[in-house]
């Protein structure tokens, strides 16, 4: 058996953010779906309530996990790179059928690897702003006159945007929690960000 | 000694035991009890006791001119004339008496008088009958004379004993002798007593104005929807402002009355009424709208208030029209009139609910109850046919046509009642037909069964060339539906238009979210859902095989 090596990755804060987000965006995904008119659980008035509830705990916890990245530095995790990508592209092709090991080994310094650093970067760049922008507006349809905006936009419009955002999302969404089982066991990755500690051979 | 008077009885029986009970809850010397008393009887109370029951400040049995014996309507009207000198003046400006409108885009004169509905269809040549609804007395035929003022009737209105009724076939007048009613039938109803009608005058109730409009097309219902005798003594269920043991508002309230022109009509209506509600001393051009006292945003919620540039407050907040047992007609089909019973003869019958069915006279009926309206865009304004209008009897034949669209910033999404049926029609003029329906002469349907007299007599009436050949074509009348609003927790419910197949179903040029979304971007989405879900279980898959074959090889 070889030797573990254990590294504290996440801290309290950190966790609570990741757990509480994907809490909220789960929410915002099936009640989303829903007031879209794919299926019915909760009712269109309950789903459209607890969306824009989760919408606005969302923003909420956005706020404090921004002054968080900023204060603490953390910030720095989410610059992208293109070295060693060619490496993780790779090794999710071939390496990791052939328990080659893992090109990228986490640290407290970069928590995240090339190509996640990518994927974040889509994700903060392109499906946030879609589903955000386009939601606030939705969200603030009966404020479309007052701000001089009912000209230039329709609610058809905005609504396949935000449409289009969501479906986005639910992929990223898919791919995250399966890449979330490719650590040296399935549920390592799990357990990492339960417990903040992460185990390295 | 036995009180003779209503105030000495007043105080027979309420004042004095208060002032007893007063004095001895006092003598008691609680304090609570004390409280508890200055709650049941304050002295602005007290003094209410001897005040006059009556509203207004005229009583009317008080006057020497309306205590005599009154042979005809005509008569009363004179003797109300003498104080309300303007009254008869007033009247003869509105609807009430000239049964016409003029449409304000192109001038064209409508009214009762003027379209032919899709019930009885046309008053032309049947006045007699007809007027039984008219505020005045004598229109048997053209001649009347719109300027005589003992013609108004005052009293249809502002009767308080409930015992003045007009039946058909006296052209407007009650019943001066007792009668056979329905002739034949051995039914009678009573010579009514002018005097004590005259002399119990006060302000419209809602059985006044009912006494016409909740019998429109001659039967309870029958023809609004929204509107029948169950207003009469509604609870909240059934009208939430009209409540009798609530708000109990008459129909005056809403429609609110000057110079005896009442307010809200169904032929130019204000369909969008915007901004705050009104206040006093503002003019108010929309007094029978809901916004006049609501205002345009009267939810707590923005996402609700912002419905109501989209949508009528009746929309949500009537759920359904003719919410009890009356119900209201859906169709009349009056193709099947003049059928005869297998022996022969007339025959009628009524359907499970007690509501007319069938009459040889008539024709078939339809009727409904607690009906979910079709709705449409709707701008106020309604493009009525007139008697001679061309039609195209290939189609349905639309009495009138709400007008508005999506895009017209003065529509709303509103209920509509659509009452469906058939009508018979010149076949070589191409229009609907007058005919003379109802009396007691040769030529009358309801008398002889014949339609081409019927029709020839009518459309002679009307002053109207008949080629002699009729059909029957379908036709659709559409009545903006705007009374027996709900209690605020039986409004409709957003699922029920924001769904697939829900009420708003077939109105066009709004997004609706659960409604309607985009074919291209649900199935780019969907694919690209499938196939992410799709590629991490066969990397999944992959892994697993690949370790199961590494443990082989160990």
């Amino acid at each position: 058996m070889s030797s573990v090596n254990r590294v504290y990755l996440y801290n309290r804060y950190e966790r609570f953010w990741h757990w509480s987000q994907a809490l909220l965006v789960i929410s915002m995904l099936i009640t989303g779906f829903e007031v879209h008119g794919s299926f019915t659980l909760f009712g269109f008035e309950q789903a459209v309530n607890l969306h824009t509830l989760s919408a606005w705990s969302l923003l909420t916890l956005w706020a404090f996990t921004i002054f968080w990245q900023f204060t603490t530095g953390e910030w720095k995790q989410y610059i992208p790179t293109l070295k060693k990508v060619d490496a993780m592209v790779r090794y999710y092709v071939f390496g990791i059928f052939n328990h080659a090991p893992n090109p990228f080994q986490k640290t407290a310094e970069k928590k995240h690897n090339p190509l996640q650093r990518l994927a974040y970067l889509a994700l903060l760049s392109m499906i946030s702003p879609i589903i955000w922008g386009s939601g606030l507006l939705y969200l603030f349809y009966s404020s479309w006159a007052s701000l001089g905006l009912d000209s230039y936009l329709s609610l058809g419009v905005v609504a396949v945007i935000h449409t289009a955002g969501a479906f986005m999302m639910l992929a990223f969404f898919i791919a995250h929690v399966y890449l979330t089982t490719t650590g040296h066991t399935p549920t390592a990755h799990i357990k990492t960000m339960i417990t903040g500690w992460e185990e390295t051979d | 000694m036995l009180p003779n008077h209503p105030s000495e009885m007043l105080t027979t029986r309420f004042v004095l035991p208060m002032l007893a009970a007063i004095g001895l809850l006092a003598a008691s010397n609680s304090f609570a009890a004390n409280a508890k008393l200055e709650t049941i009887i304050s002295p602005a109370q007290a003094a209410t006791a001897d005040r006059p029951t009556i509203k207004s400040t005229a009583d009317h049995s008080k006057f020497k001119l309306l205590d005599r014996d009154f042979k005809t309507g005509p008569e009363v009207t004179k003797a109300c004339l003498t104080c309300h000198t303007e009254a008869a003046k007033q009247v003869q400006h509105t609807k009430h008496w000239t049964w016409e409108s003029t449409d304000p885009k192109t001038g064209k004169v409508r009214g009762k008088k003027n379209i032919i509905n899709n019930y009885c269809t046309s008053p032309v040549s049947n006045e007699n009958d007809c007027m039984a609804c008219h505020a005045g007395y004598g229109w048997k035929d053209e001649k009347f004379d719109f300027k005589a003022e003992q013609n108004v009737d005052c009293l249809i209105c502002h009767d308080q004993t409930g015992t003045y009724r007009k039946l058909p076939g006296f052209a407007g007048h009650p019943v001066y002798k007792r009668v056979e009613f329905p002739h034949g039938s051995g039914k009678f109803v009573e010579a009514v007593d002018l005097k004590k009608v005259a002399q119990s005058i006060g302000m419209p109730t809602r059985s006044n104005c009912g006494s016409c409009h909740f019998f429109g097309a001659g039967g309870n219902g029958a023809k609004h929807g929204d509107l029948d005798s169950s207003l009469k003594h509604p609870g909240k269920y059934l009208d939430v402002h009209m409540d009798e043991k609530g708000l109990d508002f008459s129909c005056t309230t809403c429609h609110v009355t000057s110079h005896h022109e009442v307010s809200g009509s169904r032929y130019d209506a204000a369909a969008a009424v915007k901004g705050p509600a009104h206040i006093r001393g503002k003019k108010d051009e929309t007094p029978a709208s809901c916004q006049s006292c609501h205002s345009n945003k009267p939810h707590h919620e923005a996402m609700l208030n912002q419905h109501t540039e989209k949508l009528a407050c009746q929309t949500c907040h009537i759920p359904e029209y003719a919410r009890n047992q009356i119900g209201t007609e859906s169709s009349w089909d009056w193709s099947l009139a003049t059928t005869m019973g297998l022996d022969g003869k007339p025959m009628a019958y009524k359907d499970s609910a007690g509501r007319r069915s069938f009459d040889s006279k008539k024709g078939k009926w339809e009727w409904d109850s607690y009906v979910i309206p079709e709705y449409r865009w709707y701008n106020g304004y309604s493009d009525y046919k007139v008697i001679g209008d061309k039609i195209d009897p290939s189609q349905t034949v639309h009495i009138n046509e709400v007008g508005g669209s999506a895009n017209d910033p003065d529509s709303r999404i509103w209920p509509v009642k659509v009452h469906r049926g058939k009508q018979p029609y010149d076949k070589v003029n191409n229009y609907l037909t007058v005919q003379h329906t109802a009396g007691e002469d040769h030529t009358a349907l309801w008398h002889n069964y014949d339609w081409q007299k019927a029709i020839a007599a009518g459309m002679k009436a009307a002053k109207l060339p008949y080629s002699g050949e009729f059909g029957f074509v379908d036709t659709a009348m559409t009545w903006p539906i705007t009374h027996m609003v709900a209690p605020k927790h039986d409004a409709v419910d957003c699922a029920q238009c924001h769904s697939k197949n829900g009420r708003l179903q077939g109105i066009e040029g709004v997004y609706m979210p659960s409604r309607d979304s985009n074919r291209w971007i649900d199935m780019i989405g969907w694919t690209l859902v499938v196939l992410s879900l799709f590629g991490v279980l066969m990397h999944g898959a992959l892994r697993l095989y690949s370790s199961k074959m590494k443990g082989q090889h160990k």
